[in-house]
């Protein structure tokens, strides 16, 4: 999805959250997101809130750990002057950008004021988020050292022309070595693939997803490519010099996936991602589909606590100007109606293989439930057990669903 | 010495000799209104610094599109060698849909002024309206208008108006609305050449009706032509068709603002307020008389309006329903050629079937009714009215092809039309082409000039209401001008075709075509639609059928796909409003059984465009 920012109302100078007396009972994990805003170079498929060295001026990315770890601190007080309980960070994310473009030892720091400001649960899940070129041996020792438990690799694809249509500018022959040492370095590892990037044949997919499953990894996530607005991706197919994606050709792919990652042993847990096990499920990934609080550092991160989203100005430089005048960086928020609250609950809930509990939905959407039953689009066995668990078809289609459960 | 009248003669104690009655004969834009303005001003009844432009064009939509669908009668005052004149001008509506009410109008007149464009000659618009004046035996005075213009030719359409009318070239007027230039020559060739007005000053009131308009404050205002006797105020007029009797609360004189006067007279042309709230009470052509010492025989001329083209309206929103029933009411009070009645559509919900006079009243009232009421409608393709003999006997009038009977049809008749199109000589085989499929008879030619034809036609009005004029105007650049007239019936080879959504008939698009063109218009249906519809969960069949028999057929494969491969802490927000937004669209769509269409779907598909659907 877009990186654009979504519209609400102002957020608070301080950053002060609402009365959320409310929220209190429902006990939630709490974990935390960093955003690191920083690439190399940008792909042409990315929107995502990211910059070169080139795009910030003289803004410099050394200085970023401070700016994140004085929003840590800002959160700190925050949460700690709201009707919520005090809560370790059950998981934290790393994500970008490109986090590894960083010092393994600025990580580290991120790491320590997250641990030092809210404490880590004892067997807290730490990801990041890396790109296959800009890791060794030596900076995955580092991470495992400063606490990291798990890496995300941006395989995104084995066959170098597609790589090139997605301008990635590692070797694929890369990756089963940044695997190697991931493991050899005792972190659990995660492969993104992307399925859908015009030029990409079925059998250039299947390349992928068997390089990827013979590298034994603890969990895998595949997303079709979506065309977004603004980037050079969108300019090249509007002006025809690349094909635009095929819908038809995107489902066999999505089913080719599901079939060859269950023969393999991967089970889905979300309509994106696979695992080797539940206990190699993404939590913190979990905690955003389950409703859970978490706090988003970093420009353009968003927040979700007790039933508030906020998010942050967008760009580095208005992210640290705030910061350096005390001030938080959130740019606007909403406070979710019980409406809301409900309608996101079927929109995520229904996307994961726990599924939705049945009893959030009104009397005409349980009846929907029955239509998608008869259409092979919810397990019926599930849903007689008071759950909506999407089947394949109904994973394709899982937008059409909760369009047709939200009445 | 100015020529404008120092002292305007008197309503009520005019005598008829001092009286000139005209209209002006123009094609839309050809300036008729622009030279009206001026004529007002030239005559002082409107102020300089009232003027506003197309004074007499009140509604937005006439003065938007440069027309006038309703006439208005103003009287202006002129001298001319030291007489006093009043002049009457009364303004015609100008386009087919309206030939009664033009008819009328005319009939109120002793002479018209023809106004062409300089730049563009006659249109055949004009010429219909040319000849029926000339049927009404009135004073034809011919004028070139916009000779200002850089792109005039008036010795070419000159030559060509001497031609047609029978007179000199040197004869006819050259003027310009926008500048003034020739306005005063005109007005005094008006007083020359027009005959007076002639009737019996002693004998029983007989005024005819030629114009009926609603107003929100006064009620409905009837503009009549005194032709015999006298009325007064305080009269009480009896309408001579319905033999309704009304108490006159105002008589009076537009000029241009409605002056109260002590009545009207032999050869005058005024208004009367009665209070009656509805135009029906008060009929285009109908004669008025008094109650106390009523006429003996109506003034000749007179007939019902009757509706010709018929077309469902219905609410995009449902719920403006009663909305759309309120100001068709409302319209209807003012409009007594405007039919409905309700209906009920699978694919549109309710609404009503409503019959106009033509295409160009249909697209009025619609756009009326979006405009100042406010509504979102559509408009299913218009019809025409069939008579339809089945084999046990029975006859049916089907103005809906829900209407057109199931059983065995033993004969279906059409309405003809006689058409006749104007054009430059290069288009006429692109328009003989185009009347030749839409199964036009050619009736003859007419060179008007050495450039310019006149082509006649009989032709089934049902060709001419689906997409006819413009078709008409792509093929000739928009150079061919157009008019028809209805001219009796025909059996012809018409067949239902119906469009069927997985098996569900969708009545909007049903229609009654030739019947060698049901398989054209089956395949054009089923293809838009399957451009247009969204893909559902499931694959749905799209057959055109006549009867049980299918005729074409398309399909829309299953959507496969729809799901958002992310969807993560950043992205909730913006999807939950996404769906929220789509939950709001969700109200637009229209169900036919399990299919959901899109409102705008079955628009696009109604008014052929045929854009392709969003891809998601």
């Amino acid at each position: 999805m877009s990186s654009a920012l979504p519209t609400g109302e102002a957020a608070p100078e301080d950053g002060r959250l609402p009365d959320l007396s409310g929220a209190v009972a429902a006990i939630r994990n709490f974990g935390v997101y960093i955003h690191v805003p920083f690439c190399r170079v940008r792909c042409g498929y990315c929107d995502f809130n990211t910059y070169t060295a080139t795009e910030l001026g003289g803004l410099k990315q050394s200085d970023y750990p401070d700016q994140a770890i004085a929003e840590i601190e800002l959160a700190s007080g925050v949460l700690r002057d709201s009707d919520l309980p005090a809560r370790a960070a059950s998981t934290v994310f790393f994500g970008g950008g490109t986090p590894t473009l960083l010092p393994a030892g600025d990580l580290e720091r991120m790491l320590d004021s997250v641990r030092e400001t809210w404490g880590l649960e004892a067997d807290a899940e730490i990801t990041t988020e890396a790109n296959p070129d800009s890791v060794d041996l030596d900076y995955l020792k580092q991470l495992k050292r400063s606490g990291f438990t798990r890496v995300s690799f941006g395989m995104q694809s084995a066959v170098p022309r597609v790589l090139a249509t997605l301008d990635r500018t590692h070797n694929p022959q890369q990756v089963p070595r940044v695997v190697a040492w991931a493991r050899e370095a005792g972190l659990d590892v995660s492969l993104d693939l992307i399925y859908g990037t015009p030029g990409e044949s079925i059998d250039d997919w299947r390349e992928s997803l068997e390089s990827a499953i013979s590298m034994r990894p603890d969990h895998l996530s595949a997303y079709c490519l979506i065309v977004e607005r603004g980037t050079k991706l969108e300019r090249q197919i509007r002006r025809g010099e690349v094909p635009p994606p095929d819908d038809e050709l995107s489902a066999d792919k999505y089913e080719l996936a599901d079939e060859l990652l269950s023969v393999a042993g991967f089970d889905w847990y979300e309509v994106s991602n696979w695992a080797r096990s539940e206990r190699k499920q993404s939590r913190h990934n979990l905690s955003y589909w389950t409703g859970e609080d978490w706090w988003g550092i970093g420009p353009g991160a968003h927040s979700h606590v007790g039933g508030v989203r906020w998010w942050n100005v967008k760009h580095p430089a208005a992210y640290a100007e705030r910061l350096a005048s005390g001030r938080s960086p959130a740019l606007a928020r909403e406070i979710l109606s019980e409406n809301s609250k409900r309608l996101e609950r079927i929109l995520l809930e229904s996307r994961i293989r726990n599924g939705l509990d049945l009893s959030v939905l009104s009397a005409e959407g349980k009846t929907a439930v029955a239509s998608l039953i008869a259409d092979g689009m919810a397990d019926a066995a599930s849903a007689l057990r008071g759950r909506l668990v999407l089947t394949l078809k109904g994973r394709l289609l899982a937008d059409a669903v909760v369009r047709a459960l939200d009445c | 010495m100015t020529p404008r009248a120092d002292r305007a003669l008197e309503p009520a104690a005019t005598d008829p000799s001092a009286i000139r009655n005209f209209c002006i004969i123009a094609h839309i834009d050809h300036g008729k209104s622009t030279l009206a303005d001026r004529m007002l001003q030239i005559t002082g009844v409107v102020s300089d610094r009232d003027m506003r432009a197309q004074y007499l064009d009140r509604m937005d939509i006439e003065r938007e599109r440069g027309i006038t669908i309703k006439s208005q009668a103003v009287r202006m005052p002129w001298s001319l060698d030291g007489n006093t004149f009043a002049l009457n001008m009364i303004d015609t509506p100008g386009h087919v849909d309206f030939t009664y009410e033009v008819s009328r109008s005319l009939a109120a007149c002793e002479g018209a002024i023809l106004l062409v464009d300089a730049a563009q000659g006659i249109e055949a618009q004009t010429l219909a309206n040319l000849y029926l004046a000339l049927g009404n035996d009135l004073e034809i005075i011919p004028v070139l208008n916009k000779i200002d213009l850089p792109a005039a030719d008036p010795d070419r359409y000159s030559e060509e108006l001497a031609n047609l009318i029978g007179c000199e070239p040197a004869d006819v007027l050259k003027v310009s609305g926008k500048t003034g230039l020739g306005v005063e020559a005109l007005l005094d060739r008006v007083v020359e050449r027009i005959p007076a007005p002639k009737g019996e000053a002693g004998a029983p009131a007989r005024a005819m009706i030629f114009d009926s308009v609603y107003d929100s404050y006064r009620g409905v205002v009837t503009y009549v032509r005194m032709v015999d006797g006298n009325l007064a105020p305080r009269d009480r007029i009896q309408m001579m068709s319905t033999r309704a009797v009304h108490e006159l609360l105002e008589i009076g004189v537009s000029s241009p603002e409605p002056t109260p006067t002590r009545g009207l007279g032999v050869g005058e042309v005024g208004y009367l307020i009665t209070g009656v709230k509805d135009v029906r009470q008060s009929k285009v052509g109908d004669t008025v008389t008094t109650a106390a010492r009523p006429a003996a025989q109506p003034l000749p001329g007179y007939t019902e309006p009757k509706p010709m083209v018929f077309s469902g309206l219905y609410p995009i929103d449902g719920s403006d329903y009663p909305d759309l029933r309120e100001a068709l009411d409302k319209l209807k009070l003012s409009d007594a050629s405007l039919t409905f009645e309700p209906e009920t559509s699978v694919a549109l919900g309710f609404g009503f079937r409503c019959g106009f006079l033509g295409l160009l009243h249909l697209e009025i009232i619609t756009e009326r009714l979006e405009r100042e009421f406010g509504l979102d409608l559509i408009t299913t393709a218009p019809s025409v009215v069939y008579r339809v003999k089945t084999e046990d006997g029975k006859e049916f009038t089907v103005t809906n092809p829900s209407e057109f009977p199931n059983g065995k049809v033993a004969s279906v008749f059409e309405p003809l039309v006689k058409a006749s199109i104007l054009a430059p000589k290069d288009y006429v085989g692109a328009i003989m082409d185009l009347c030749q499929s839409r199964r036009g008879t050619m009736q003859g030619m007419d060179y008007l000039s050495e450039n310019r034809v006149e082509l006649h036609y009989t032709m089934p009005l049902g060709e001419i209401v689906f997409d006819f004029f413009d078709q008409l105007k792509s093929r000739t650049q928009g150079y061919a001008s157009l008019d028809y007239e209805p001219a009796g019936e025909a059996e012809a080879d018409l067949v239902k075709v119906d469009i069927l959504l997985q098996g569900e008939k969708v009545d909007a698009f049903s229609t009654i075509v030739h019947k060698e063109k049901a398989y054209a218009y089956g395949v054009l249906m089923t293809g838009r639609l399957r451009e247009l519809i969204p893909r559902q969960q499931f694959e749905v069949p799209i057959q055109a059928a006549i009867g049980s028999r299918i005729i074409a057929r398309e399909s829309i494969r299953a959507m496969r796909k729809d799901v958002l491969a992310k969807c993560y802490g950043g992205d909730i927000t913006r999807k939950r409003k996404l769906l929220e937004k789509q939950k709001e669209g969700k109200k637009r769509m229209k169900m036919v059984g399990r299919v959901e269409v899109p409102q705008e779907a079955f628009i696009a598909a109604l008014s052929g465009d045929t854009e392709r659907k969003e891809r998601k």
